[in-house]
């Protein structure tokens, strides 16, 4: 244990060792939960996709698979990103650990950017659920299409989507402060652990995206 | 490294430690030494105030409904209110002082001290799921303030989501909020369990209550994100009628009850388990003897855990699920009897041929074993398919599961509090009141409860305001039971903050007990332990063989 | 003195006794273990009760061949329970009797709305034959209700969006309580009344005079009208005629004779014309396609209440 970094050593674990697999335990135990939390979700959406396949077939032309599949290209970099961002951080690179930190809040960004693009299109053509959710009657495969299972197929769409990029705003946020203490010199090769963690973290947010992309865009597509 | 080893250190327990000494208690003082502290007791003796706060509201809101049982017709209160006072009291019961209680002030407090370890793994996680859940604590409160919930505490669709004018979702935020503080403390215990154990300390000697602190978080932490979820689809629908779980929207209302069973079935795991944890240690601990069939107990805590997972749908054998559904769900419900069955037969085997003291703490374990079988005994009843169709949803469900998580929980939790409070406050509590207590405890309660089981059978449904005139002597004698038992509990609330002031000092180790707590002063140091301490021996080891009593 | 503080409600239904036998055997058994526990306890604590403080007791270990005594009597027993159980819970919702009396059920926050074959309607108050097994079509207008006549030993939910069916054979004449079990608002627990059960002379009475007061004055509550007849108004009203009794070359399937049989769909498979079907082809038209038709069909979601569904389905169950 070298001394410059006693500071980093929490009172209740002996050695740095300790701390590094207790809290990297602990994400994976948080992990875990939010794969039940994201569960719940999956659960719905598989129910009711086997309730109204046709609906949510229907439903899921009406998303532009194109925006969709950036996303996930964009999403896949930032987990490039973050793999170098952690393998600089064990290496002891100060800077490349910056830069890399700020790409993949940039590419972050970027998928949220995207995001925002999307839902404001989904508002214009009035496909945000809630009372003013309305079909476009010019749609040939939606006739004999019940509007309220494509409004269901909506709601999870937002509902997912939603919570999936809620956990991005937060992941970016934490990148935020990871660049700082980055930045001051906080890291080293004995010392990374929130480097690590967050890393598992934000992998997890993107494999959470791989699985949503196929389920909501591309239903119809094969 | 200094040592010291288990087992050996009886010399201090007769003295108490001499006054002027620095614990955890007096290292700092002012609010603001509690309001941040990182300290895993003080945050312990933080919930502990919160979930005594809400034991009371939620018991003043039963004392409201036993009044108003008392007579067929409901002339207390409006039917509107009385369908608030049962939803409130079921909410603040459950969310806000069933789960906690024992997990975050027994837990929090022992769970380092138990293993050895200076605190939990993550002491800022465990200050800040404090004050989520006293946030959740708060928005529960304000549903309350505001008007009230008058859904049930299953909080069940479209009825929730669609038709209540109540609120709705405060309620539901309470809940949502309160169970992220559950999953951050589950999550705490099991990095510490894991990673955190004194030197010497293995899985087969970890005492039990750390078994099923273990068991119960990974409910917590598998269990929770579910209802979490279901929960906000509840609310978005409230707010938004985007049609999840709404039929005319094209949703379905019984997936809402699988989501929220799959978790609340469980959480009565993440009730129950805790409390048998507790009752390991006050019946070894008080018939001084080894426990009978540790490796059972310890795998029946892990089993009743994963078992509770595959369980959940025998709430809704009545709701028009597919019978074959229900031929497995009965069937695994069974399967939960066995590990509970080997847990009370082992604790009746401890007793045999032990050393047994008839202290407060092991009333409340005698108590406990009681009203746990039948509460146990009860439930054969209601995972047995074709009776559960006559007594679902009526008082024969109400008895049941208050024989679980009053007679069962309260009755562990309060068993533990008079054990560990030498511990944790460094006073003793007046013996003969808490004798006192713990047997009016135990009469009031069989008197509230036992009742119900008949009225169940006869016919009379849960969440009824009016009832018909024949239930009206067995209603009678619940709600005399109930005045018992609400007396029952003001007692030890009344005798132990008369202890915190003129209570006697207590010594290191007042009952002569085995176990990391008891080798260190009361109440700890900040730090818990002096010096590190290394375990040699297996828990619970009362009669030690002369060979391995060693001083280092 | 059991007749007036009574442990078990009145057995008037077949599967009362069934179900009440079962009940005897589990409570046999609790009543056995609850005492062997509370029996040892007792004697062992005051057996080995503390006699002296410096006591220090041998020790005793575990013991396989009990721990397994243990688990696996009691597993025996709770598989008993279950076989048992499982075999009533399966007659009771799933083995419904052919001749069945059909009653069609209506929960509405807060009241019990039924419909006898024959038209006569009731509200929170059920007359039935006795030694005739009826069957209950169940659906809610609003939440979720629940049947429950403890005398029967039934319960069954009512769950909006679907159609739940509950039987029973009732066994003695008498009065005896409806209940709904699910908790549905304010006044849950006002919502209910009597079940009559009636000889079937009597029941045959009380039907006729029903149907002539009804005749007499025809008000909403006991219209003259039975469901068959009500159903074709509202097939007429609807159009729904326009496609379904054009004959063969009509946009829809005709539904002359077609309730109780196999179709073929789009997708190859069959499914059997039954009151879920129709209920789903109503609503959600698109969700299964009889094999040579186009979706042309629009969905009555929102425009037709439960009830006129039921309706609708007794026209065309009458259709030969």
């Amino acid at each position: 244990m070298s001394n410059e970094h006693a500071s980093a050593l929490a009172h209740q674990f002996d050695d740095l060792d300790q701390q590094f697999e207790a809290s990297t335990l602990g994400m994976w135990v948080f992990l875990v939960q939010e794969i039940l939390f994201f569960g719940g979700l999956f659960l719905a959406y598989s129910i009711y996709r086997l309730q109204y396949p046709q609906a949510f077939e229907a439903a899921s032309r009406l998303l532009d698979y194109k925006l969709g599949a950036l996303n996930t290209a964009v999403l896949i970099c930032s987990s490039l990103t973050m793999a170098l961002a952690v393998r600089s951080a064990q290496l002891g690179q100060r800077r490349a650990l910056v830069n890399y930190l700020l790409m993949t809040i940039a590419l972050g960004a970027v998928f949220l950017g995207v995001k925002v693009v999307e839902y404001g299109d989904k508002f214009e053509h009035h496909l945000v659920p809630g009372p003013h959710f309305a079909l476009s009657a010019h749609e040939p495969h939606l006739i004999g299409i019940n509007p309220q299972h494509v409004q269901l197929f909506f709601s999870l769409y937002f509902a997912m989507t939603g919570m999936h990029a809620l956990h991005m705003v937060v992941g970016i946020g934490i990148l935020a402060v990871l660049v700082v203490m980055a930045w001051r010199g906080r890291f080293s090769e004995e010392y990374y652990t929130p480097v690590d963690i967050v890393g598992l973290y934000w992998h997890f947010v993107d494999i959470v995206w791989i699985f949503l992309f196929p389920l909501l865009y591309l239903i119809s597509r094969h | 490294m200094e040592t010291n080893v288990v087992g050996v250190d009886q010399s201090s327990s007769g003295e108490p430690s001499a006054p002027p000494r620095v614990h955890y208690l007096n290292a700092a003082y002012g609010i603001g030494s509690w309001l941040l502290t990182k300290d895993h007791k003080r945050i312990a003796l933080l919930y502990l105030l919160s979930v005594t706060f809400f034991f009371f509201i939620g018991g003043f809101f039963a004392v409201l409904i036993r009044l108003e049982l008392i007579t067929p017709p409901g002339d207390l209160m409006q039917s509107e209110t009385y369908n608030k006072m049962f939803t409130m009291h079921g909410v603040l019961m459950i969310f806000f002082f069933l789960i906690p209680a024992i997990p975050a002030v027994l837990g929090n407090f022992l769970v380092p001290m138990m293993i050895g370890a200076r605190d939990l793994a993550f002491p800022r996680i465990n200050l800040l799921s404090w004050y989520i859940y006293s946030i959740g604590g708060l928005l529960g409160m304000g549903a309350v303030i505001f008007g009230g919930v008058d859904t049930g505490w299953t909080f069940y669709t479209p009825y929730s989501s669609t038709y209540s004018n109540s609120n709705v979702i405060l309620a539901a935020l309470g809940a949502f909020v309160a169970g992220f503080s559950s999953i951050l403390t589950g999550l705490n215990f099991i990095v510490t369990i894991h990673k955190m154990r004194a030197p010497g300390l293995t899985w087969s000697r970890l005492p039990l209550f750390i078994w099923a602190h273990y068991a119960t978080s990974i409910i917590q932490i598998l269990g929770t994100p579910v209802v979490a979820i279901a929960i906000v689809l509840v609310a978005l629908e409230r707010l938004f009628h985007i049609g999840i779980f709404d039929p005319k929207l094209g949703g379905d209302p019984l997936l809402f009850q699988h989501l929220f069973w799959f978790y609340s079935h469980p959480a009565v795991y993440i009730m129950i388990l805790p409390a048998m944890g507790v009752i390991n240690e006050l019946i070894t601990c008080f018939s001084r003897k080894r426990i009978f069939g540790y490796h059972f107990i310890a795998g029946s805590s892990i089993a009743i855990a994963v078992l509770g997972f595959l369980v959940w749908g025998h709430h809704m054998f009545t709701s028009g699920q597919s019978i074959y559904g229900g031929f497995v769900f009965s069937v695994l419900s069974m399967l939960v009897a066995i590990p509970s069955a080997i847990k009370v037969f082992n604790w009746t085997a401890t007793f045999y041929k032990g050393s047994i003291s008839y202290q407060a703490p092991m009333l409340y374990a005698f108590g406990f074993i009681g009203l746990f079988t039948i509460g146990g005994l009860t439930g054969l009843f209601l995972a047995t398919t074709a009776i559960d169709v006559h007594l679902h949803d009526t008082y024969f469900v109400v008895a049941h599961f208050h024989y679980i998580m009053v007679g069962g929980t309260i009755m562990g939790y309060l068993g533990g509090l008079h054990y560990w409070w030498p511990k944790m406050t460094g006073k003793i509590y007046p013996e003969g009141w808490a004798r006192f207590a713990a047997l009016v405890i135990f009469v009031g309660f069989n008197l509230t409860f036992l009742p119900q089981f008949i009225l169940g059978y006869l016919g009379m449904p849960r969440r009824y305001h009016y009832y018909p005139e024949e239930f009206q002597v067995l209603n009678v004698m619940s709600s005399a039971g109930a005045s018992i038992l609400g007396v029952g509990y003001l007692i030890p609330m009344v005798y132990f903050v008369w202890s915190l002031r003129y209570g006697k000092a207590s010594a290191q180790n007042p009952w002569g007990a085995h176990g990391l707590e008891w080798e260190t002063s009361s109440p700890p140091p900040t730090e818990n332990f002096e010096k590190q301490p290394i375990v040699t021996h297996e828990p619970y080891d009362y009669t030690p063989k002369p060979e391995e009593v060693a001083v280092v | 003195m059991w007749e007036e503080f009574p442990l078990i409600p009145p057995q008037a239904s077949t599967f009362a006794e069934r179900v009440d036998m079962l009940y005897y055997f589990i409570t046999g058994v609790s009543i056995f273990f609850g005492a062997l526990i509370f029996l040892l306890v007792i004697f062992f604590a005051i057996k080995y009760r503390r006699r002296s403080e410096t006591e220090v007791p041998k020790p005793v270990h575990g013991s396989l061949a009990l721990e397994l005594t243990w688990s696996i009597i009691p597993f025996c027993l709770a598989m008993t329970m279950f076989g048992w159980g499982a075999s009533i819970y399966f007659d009771m919702y799933h083995r419904v009797p052919e001749n069945a009396l059909e009653i069609s059920v209506i929960g509405k926050q807060w009241m019990w709305h039924f419909q006898h074959p024959t038209g006569q309607r009731e509200i929170n108050t059920l007359h039935i034959p006795t030694g005739r097994p009826v069957r209950l079509t169940m659906a809610t207008e609003d939440v979720i209700h629940s049947l429950y006549i403890p005398a029967f030993r039934v319960k069954k939910d009512v769950v909006p969006g679907r159609y739940t069916t509950l039987w029973f054979e009732a066994t003695q004449p008498g009065t005896y309580h409806l209940f709904c079990a699910e908790y549905c608002g304010t006044k849950h627990s006002q919502m209910g009344g009597s079940v009559i059960a009636m000889e079937p002379a009597h029941y045959q009475q009380w039907l006729a005079s029903v149907g002539a007061q009804a005749e007499a004055a025809p008000t909403d509550q006991i219209a003259a009208a039975s469901p068959v007849e009500a159903g074709q108004k509202l097939f007429r009203q609807l159009n729904c005629h326009t496609c379904h009794m054009a004959g063969p070359l009509g946009m829809g399937p005709s539904l002359i004779g077609i309730f109780g049989q196999r179709v073929t769909l789009e997708t190859g498979e069959t499914v059997r014309v039954d009151e879920a079907y129709i209920r789903e082809s109503i609503l959600a038209p698109r969700a299964k396609i009889v094999l040579g038709y186009k979706p042309a069909m629009p969905t009555f979601q929102g425009q037709v209440t439960e009830q006129q569904i039921m309706q609708l389905i007794a026209y065309i169950k009458s259709l030969k």
